[in-house]
C-alpha cells in the first residue's frame, strides 16, 4: 500500500519533463502525466523556460510562410490547367 | 469561399476557383515537395502534377478531410512516389537532447534564459525569417511534420495521416524540429537580438 502511494507522488526529473512536453503542448497527456508535469513546472524555472522557448518557436514557425509566388508561377500553372480543359 | 464552394466550382471548370487554390497553397506545396525530392526543379513538376490530380479527382473529394489536407495529401503520395524512383536516402534523424542532460535527469547545462525578452513584433518577424532558413537544415522527416503542423497549421491526426506515420512518432518528430528551431533562435538570441 505504502509503496502505491508513494509512486502516485514520486515526482519526475528534467529530462523527463521535457519529453512530456509535446504531448502537453497538443494537449493529449493523460490527466496524470499532465499533473507530474505541472507539478515538476512549478518549480522548475529552467524547464518553465524550456517549454516557453519552445511555444516561441511554434508561434515563430506559424509566421515563416513561404515567399509570396511569382505570377509567372500562376500563369505556367493555368496554362496547364486550360490544357487539361481541352482533353 | 468555403472548401465545397470552392470544389464546386473547379468541377464545373472554372479558372477563377483554381487560381485562387494555387495562390493559396502553392508555396507551402512547393516548400513541402522539396523537402520530400530534395530538389526544386523535381518539385515543381511533382507540384504540377499534383495541381492536375486536384483538377481531375475534384468529382472523389467528399468532404471527410480539409480540402487542404487532401491535397498535400495527393502532394505527398506523388512526392513520395518520385523519391523513392530517385533513391533519395533519408538522413539519420538524431536525438534533439543528446548530451543535455546528466545521469540524475537534471539539466547538464541549464537553458540560458531568454523567452521574456521576445514580446515585440519586430523581433517575432525577425525569427520567422530565421525559421525559414534554417528549416531546409532539418532532417527530412521532421521538416515536413513542422511544415504540416506548425506553419500550415494542419491537425496532428491528419498530419499523421497524410504522412502515413503513427500519432505518437508525428509528435516525436514535431518536437525534435521544434526543439532545434528553439536552440536556432537561441543562438540568435545570443547574438543581435541580446
Amino acid at each position: 500500500m505504502v509503496v502505491i502511494w508513494w509512486k502516485k507522488r514520486r515526482g519526475i526529473v528534467c529530462e523527463q519533463a521535457v519529453r512530456l512536453m509535446a504531448g502537453y503542448l497538443d494537449g493529449v497527456l493523460p490527466e496524470a502525466d499532465r499533473a507530474r508535469l505541472e507539478a515538476h513546472l512549478a518549480e522548475c524555472p529552467h524547464c518553465s523556460e524550456h517549454l516557453a522557448q519552445l511555444r516561441i518557436a511554434i508561434s515563430a514557425a506559424g509566421h515563416a510562410q513561404p515567399d509570396d509566388l511569382p505570377e509567372k508561377a500562376i500563369d505556367d500553372l493555368v496554362a496547364v490547367f486550360r490544357r487539361w480543359q481541352r482533353e | 469561399m468555403d472548401d465545397h464552394q470552392l470544389v464546386e466550382r473547379l468541377r464545373g471548370g472554372d479558372e477563377g476557383a483554381f487560381v485562387s487554390l494555387v495562390r493559396q497553397h502553392q508555396p507551402g506545396l512547393l516548400r513541402l515537395a522539396e523537402s520530400i525530392v530534395g530538389n526544386r526543379a523535381v518539385a515543381e513538376e511533382v507540384v504540377q502534377d499534383t495541381w492536375l490530380a486536384v483538377c481531375k479527382g475534384a468529382d472523389a473529394f467528399e468532404g471527410r478531410s480539409s480540402l487542404k489536407t487532401w491535397i498535400y495529401t495527393i502532394l505527398v503520395n506523388r512526392a513520395r512516389s518520385t523519391a523513392t524512383r530517385e533513391r533519395r536516402s533519408e538522413p539519420v534523424d538524431n536525438d534533439a537532447y543528446h548530451g543535455c542532460f546528466d545521469s540524475s535527469g537534471a539539466w547538464a547545462t541549464a537553458p540560458v534564459p531568454w523567452s521574456e525578452k521576445v514580446d515585440d513584433e519586430i523581433v517575432a518577424r525577425q525569427f520567422a525569417k530565421l525559421v525559414s532558413q534554417v528549416l531546409p537544415d532539418l532532417p527530412d522527416a521532421q521538416q515536413q511534420v513542422l511544415l504540416l503542423r506548425d506553419v500550415e497549421g494542419l491537425p496532428a491526426a491528419e498530419v499523421a495521416t497524410l504522412l502515413s506515420i503513427s500519432d505518437g512518432n508525428q509528435r516525436v518528430l514535431l518536437h525534435r524540429a521544434r526543439c532545434s528551431i528553439r536552440r536556432h533562435l537561441e543562438n540568435a538570441m545570443g547574438g543581435e537580438w541580446s
